[in-house]
């Protein structure tokens, strides 16, 4: 959630950082490894051992099946889509947010904050009484011809939801440190709206703004309470691939869920990757 | 609208080019509109509706589904495992932290890289992660067979689950400032004769308090609302494992609609208080970090990144 940058760089003195004189690194050291040992590190070892009690022609049959193909689908089309809708209204709210005063900024400002909080059973079940078949909104989808339990609509919206915050959250702070007398300037110097947009904005605000895109796909493609209400979750169409570990586990098909999940692990991880490499680029050009 | 900040690049182009400045205002108003109308579209209709259909059959069924035996029982397991989960995330995030920030070690930038992995992880995907470490078939195995002991589809695994989910939250909130505090005030303290424990909880702690409940709330938060991870490991058996969320599931696919909105809006009144209270402290945070900032400067110290 957080989108700071954590810097492992020495300090700019310098000096090669001395010996810490505070005590309590056996015990902060041995303890915190513990927690990431036992609960990330064993389990992750532990998930690849049972993927790998299948022969390897079986892993692979296991990953490019039909079903599973459909599956990574239907969680990364309606990521990129929605994380894409959240880059550009994003944008724009955290834009009014930090640099217009209107009635309720505040709140509006408190209100990105409650995707973060909200279950998502509730996201769901909110969801679907208000875009399912025959309810307040649902009714006029079906009139044109879209229906959210057959398409990737149903899933687009609930991951539309839960990732709201993070292009709001991660351009708002970059947008604060922007100083307002460089827009003033260019527009007092006669540059238009648009070219401000363009050769003002974009370049300071772009790194910002793809991270949150990122993290905003990276949460979409595991989401799976918001998605299951809405989404018709048919086998090879609808069906999301947290969805499809689920089904697995259920049919004690241990391995096949062990290879789907270490695939849509490895994704996450590359989007990790990339995040921190751009937010360690961002850092350096701010302390530059 | 009436009230605009003197920061607007349209106010400034105002002054040069009087002819553009109905134009520009109209960019700005209908730029505010358009991000008022996404956020009250996309985030607030959803929810309104759920707490108007909770209220929509009467006041009184919406009680009665409250009070239920089924609820309340949801309501304290959801209650009690995040409450036991919430100080063990609290201590690896402040155990890190304290490992990150104020000794030296090899090795701190895998520590971190380590620390961000459960938030990249499908809440599906924790939770077989957990089903696999206290299964039968794990490692685990054989001495909780020996011992008789079930630990998966109950209570335990629940809190085991949301402990994996939280984890970041609090370190992740917590190791930026104490990066930008330095060690310092530690030195100081334990130079001046303070003791380890004496320096954590009398320096250390206090300088990072609202961080550290910044992301207490969060990993609360989290930890009541999670479906993916609890719903693996849990078996949803009734009244001994289903949390508030799985019987939001449960309710709705048992087309028990009333029953199932009212304990979604029970839910929806925990998160809109947390998520509140977070956005408040936030802000503090932020009046907090601009100080620090300023002392910082003041001192030309030049070593906090």
């Amino acid at each position: 959630m957080s989108t700071q940058t954590i810097s492992t760089a020495p300090s700019r003195r310098g000096l090669k950082q001395r010996n810490s004189i505070i005590p309590g690194l056996a015990l902060s050291l041995g303890l915190s490894s513990t927690y990431l040992g036992v609960l990330v590190l064993l389990p992750l070892a532990l998930l690849a051992l049972v993927a790998l009690k299948i022969p390897p022609a079986e892993i692979w049959r296991t990953l490019t099946d039909a079903r599973t193909l459909a599956a990574y689908k239907a969680s990364i089309i309606p990521a990129f889509i929605a994380s894409m809708i959240n880059f550009v209204f994003g944008s724009v709210v955290a834009w009014v947010l930090v640099r217009k005063r209107f009635p309720g900024r505040q709140l509006i400002d408190a209100l990105i904050d409650l995707p973060f909080a909200m279950p998502t059973a509730v996201v769901g079940i909110a969801l679907v009484t208000l875009y399912g078949p025959g309810t307040l909104f649902g009714s006029y989808l079906t009139r044109f011809g879209l229906d959210t339990s057959t398409g990737y609509l149903g899933i687009t919206l609930a991951m539309i939801f839960v990732s709201l915050p993070f292009v709001i959250r991660t351009v708002q702070p970059v947008l604060e440190d922007l100083d307002p007398s460089v827009e003033q300037a260019a527009a007092s110097l006669g540059a238009s709206p648009a070219s401000i947009l363009w050769r003002v904005f974009l370049p300071q605000l772009l790194p910002a703004m793809i991270t949150g895109f990122i993290l905003s796909f990276a949460k979409s493609i595991g989401e799976f309470g918001a998605v299951i209400f809405l989404a018709g979750n048919i086998p090879g169409l609808t069906e999301v691939a947290p969805l499809l570990i689920m089904v697995r586990l259920e049919e004690f098909a241990y391995p096949q869920a062990a290879v789907v999940a270490i695939g849509l692990l490895l994704l996450s991880f590359a989007l990790l990757l990339v995040v921190n490499t751009l937010q360690a680029r961002l850092a350096e050009r701010i302390s530059q | 609208m009436n009230a605009q900040a003197p920061t607007s690049f349209a106010d400034a182009v105002a002054s040069v080019r009087p002819l553009t400045q109905g134009l520009k205002l109209w960019l700005d108003r209908s730029l505010i509109a358009v991000a008022v109308v996404f956020v009250l579209l996309v985030v607030v209709l959803p929810l309104a509706l759920v707490i108007v259909e909770a209220f929509g059959a009467g006041a009184g069924v919406f009680v009665r589904a409250v009070l239920s035996e089924e609820t309340f029982s949801a309501l304290a397991l959801t209650l009690a495992c995040s409450l036991v989960a919430l100080p063990l995330t609290i201590v690896f995030g402040i155990a890190a932290a304290w490992a990150v920030v104020k000794c030296n070690f090899p090795g701190r930038s895998i520590m971190l890289t380590l620390i961000d992995i459960p938030f990249s992880i499908s809440p599906v995907v924790a939770g077989m992660m957990i089903v696999l470490l206290i299964g039968r078939q794990g490692p685990l195995g054989p001495v909780l067979d020996a011992m008789d002991i079930q630990v998966l589809y109950t209570p335990a695994a629940i809190v085991i689950a949301l402990i994996l989910v939280t984890l970041p939250f609090v370190a992740r909130e917590v190791i930026p400032l104490m990066q930008a505090q330095g060690r310092e005030e530690e030195e100081a303290a334990l130079s001046l004769g303070a003791s380890g424990w004496q320096t954590l909880f009398r320096v250390s702690l206090p300088n990072i308090r609202w961080a550290m409940l910044h992301g207490a709330l969060l990993a609360w938060a989290r930890a009541i609302g999670d479906f993916g991870a609890v719903s693996i490991v849990s078996g949803h058996i009734e009244r001994s494992t289903m949390t508030l969320p799985l019987q939001v599931e449960s309710l709705h696919s048992e087309f028990r609609f009333t029953e199932a909105f009212a304990v979604a809006t029970v839910l929806i009144i925990i998160s809109t208080v947390v998520a509140m209270v977070k956005w408040w402290l936030s802000t503090r945070m932020n009046d907090q970090q601009d100080n620090t900032a300023a002392a910082g400067q003041a001192q030309g110290a030049n070593h906090v990144h």
